[in-house]
């Protein structure tokens, strides 16, 4: 649709932008977290909520994650709609056993559920060292109960984050940081940005292979595809999952039983990650289809350390995702 | 005063009900019990208005209790029913009653305080004269999570009482050789909140001090810590003979029992007669024993039913009713002194 109103925005602005629409629309939502108010956020996303929302909406907390997440199940049992800020993602694990224990287990448990959303920043490349880089989907993936949305685009970020907002389980939300401002899209204003949870998108059409992908990689693995693309001639196929949990395995299957080829990248380390469940599941839905054995290109299994050189070597590079891909192709 | 007493009574014989079944094989897992703390616990549910909402620990159900649960529901909880509030999926206190104002707590302790606090900060944010109030072991008082709760309850002024149940035992361990506090009260320092000690065994004491503190939250002055101090009589659960225990305290504690204190200071200022408590302890153990036949012939959950409930859908979960608190201006039900309080609960 013609949108001569489309302005550029930044994946932070995006989020930025569905946080105000949301708490414009409905005066249940609040925001609660660290410097959220006062100072605007650690990277700004609140700048200016105080002011328009008031301290009853956008509370400035102690430095308390498992306070901040507790207040938000208890606030979500009373028909709020919680939004807790993690300042840094890796910040999330003193809030694990509310998270994992209250939150995820409360419908189960009680029937009455806790339909809050856990936003921060996530990811590395940023040069912040072992506890403002992390990818911790992997920690809360064995946990039934959660929701987990890990957006690339500008776009995704706003219709997800919409969708988790208005979701009833708590949903955790993994911006990446490294995307902050590098990312910039036309996004539309005279329709509505919304995109349902659970459903991956295709970022690049491809036939001769499926890269399975989410987050900053999904620009990574776009890039290699392209090389693919220009020097072998073959064209890959990159799907990007912006859902975590649920899991679009359909979306994947669909497209393996087309290439006949998977590889799976993720920043996160390789062990336990998520391209072993992935992997598992593609094994198990369409083992016939498969022409070569699936293959991984993830973080090392180590934590995510500080100099440049060694957190270039520790993330997964383009190089990496080619190499890989030509091996799969070759195969 | 008589509503109080039926309380503790029905407080104890439901536990030793729960005993007696669970000897009999009937209970899934293990029983937890509240023997000799259950003044803190009724006197402190009996002193919240309808509409306010508590969050118990493990030695709690008299509170429970207190607001308004069947004891049924607590059968059936032991019992894993599929009628359960919990339909099965978790045991003992766990669930949660928004109807009652009631807030499960989960066995990670020092959690509840946390989770109330988004409670209590939604009654605050409605402009809602409603109130919290939560209890702990002053074991789980030690846990990070606790301390968290604590200062967010204190830095963002919730109407909210926290009750610390100083029973001088967590699991095995005396808290005299994991924590160097000795005044409990003391700990409110570190919060900036007021505390106050009170006797938990004595359930007048008990309802007058969280009476106070209530009153304060509702008034929007903030939490308060209540201090009770009482002792756990029996094993952390069933499968603990609590050989740790130096059998000279049980006996000085057992001098001290609560609910016969209670029922020495009714015959002995002439509010109740012995005839009339003895109608009593009658009347609830009547009331256990068809609640124990009822509950007994109920079933276990269909296994299927372990799929379902993990996710929920958006449509059903919209405007649920207690999340709309009483209209403003709403002051409360409870006012006075013990005895009053039964009334709006269909005279327990």
């Amino acid at each position: 649709m013609e949108d001569d109103n489309a302005v550029e925005t930044t994946y932070l602005g995006a989020i930025r932008e569905a946080l105000l629409e949301e708490m414009r629309a409905d005066e249940t939502v609040f925001m609660l977290g660290e410097d959220i108010g006062i100072y605007g956020g650690a990277f700004k996303v609140t700048d200016g909520f105080l002011d328009e929302f008031g301290p009853d909406r956008v509370i400035d907390t102690p430095i308390s994650e498992a306070a901040i997440v507790g207040a938000a199940i208890g606030a979500a049992h009373m028909g709020l709609k919680p939004v807790a800020e993690m300042q840094f993602i890796d910040f999330i694990a003193p809030a694990f056993d509310m998270i994992v224990n209250f939150a995820a287990k409360s419908r189960y448990r009680t029937g009455i559920g806790a339909g809050l959303v856990i936003r921060g920043p996530c990811g590395a490349g940023a040069r912040s060292g072992p506890f403002h880089s992390q990818s911790v989907e992997s920690y809360f993936a064995n946990v039934p109960g959660l929701k987990m949305v890990a957006p690339a685009r500008a776009f995704d970020a706003k219709g997800l984050l919409r969708a988790a907002i208005r979701d009833p389980d708590p949903v955790l939300f993994f911006e990446h940081k490294f995307l902050y401002r590098r990312i910039k899209e036309q996004l539309p204003t005279n329709e509505e940005v919304f995109v349902p949870l659970g459903k991956a998108r295709t970022h690049r059409e491809g036939s001769d292979l499926t890269i399975v992908t989410y987050g900053a990689m999904v620009y990574k693995s776009t890039d290699a595809a392209e090389t693919i693309s220009s020097e072998d001639g073959a064209e890959v196929e990159v799907i990007d999952l912006r859902t975590l949990r649920p899991l679009d395995t359909e979306a994947i299957v669909e497209s393996v039983t087309r290439t006949g080829r998977l590889l799976i990248v993720h920043e996160a380390p390789r062990f336990g990650g998520f391209a072993g469940e992935i992997t598992a599941q593609v094994c198990e839905e369409a083992f016939e289809w498969l022409d070569a054995p699936i293959r991984r290109v993830t973080a090392i299994d180590t934590p995510v350390p500080y100099a440049p050189t060694l957190e270039d070597y520790y993330l997964p590079g383009e190089d990496d995702i080619v190499a890989a891909a030509r091996w799969l192709l070759a195969y | 005063m008589r509503a109080l007493y039926r309380c503790l009574w029905l407080t104890r014989a439901l536990e030793e009900r729960l005993e007696t079944i669970f000897k009999q094989g009937h209970v899934v897992g293990g029983l937890y019990r509240s023997l000799g703390q259950e003044a803190t616990a009724v006197g402190c549910g009996y002193a919240l208005a309808g509409g306010d909402w508590i969050a118990p620990s493990i030695r709690d159900l008299g509170a429970l209790l207190a607001r308004g649960l069947d004891p049924r529901e607590v059968l059936r909880q032991y019992t894993a029913r599929g009628s359960s509030l919990c339909a099965g999926k978790d045991n003992t206190n766990h669930f949660t009653v928004p109807e009652l104002g009631i807030l499960g707590p989960i066995s990670p302790l020092g959690t509840q305080l946390c989770v109330l606090n988004g409670v209590a900060l939604s009654f605050r944010t409605r402009r809602e004269p409603r109130v919290c109030l939560t209890f702990q072991g002053e074991g789980a008082s030690r846990t990070g999570t606790s301390h968290e709760g604590f200062a967010m309850a204190a830095a963002l002024n919730l109407p909210i009482v926290v009750v610390i149940e100083h029973n001088r035992w967590a699991f095995g361990t005396p808290s005299t050789a994991v924590a160097a506090v000795e005044q409990w009260a003391d700990v409110a320092g570190a919060y900036g909140v007021p505390a106050g000690t009170v006797d938990g065994n004595d359930v007048l004491q008990v309802y007058d001090a969280a009476t106070q503190a209530i009153a304060r939250a509702r008034a929007g002055d903030g939490m308060t810590i209540i201090v009770a101090e009482t002792y756990r009589m029996l094993g952390h659960a069933q499968h603990d003979a609590q050989k740790y225990v130096p059998e000279h305290e049980l006996g000085e504690w057992l001098d001290h029992d609560p609910i016969r204190s209670f029922a020495d200071y009714l015959l002995e200022f002439g509010f109740e007669s012995e005839s009339t408590l003895e109608d009593i302890r009658s009347e609830v153990a009547l009331e256990l024993d068809a609640a124990t036949d009822e509950i007994l012939a109920e079933g276990y959950p269909p296994a299927e039913e372990a799929r379902s409930r993990v996710y929920g859908d958006s449509a059903l979960d919209a405007d649920v009713p207690w999340t709309r608190g009483p209209e403003p201006g709403y002051e409360g039900l409870t006012s006075g002194r013990p005895g009053s309080p039964a009334s709006h609960r269909g005279g327990a």
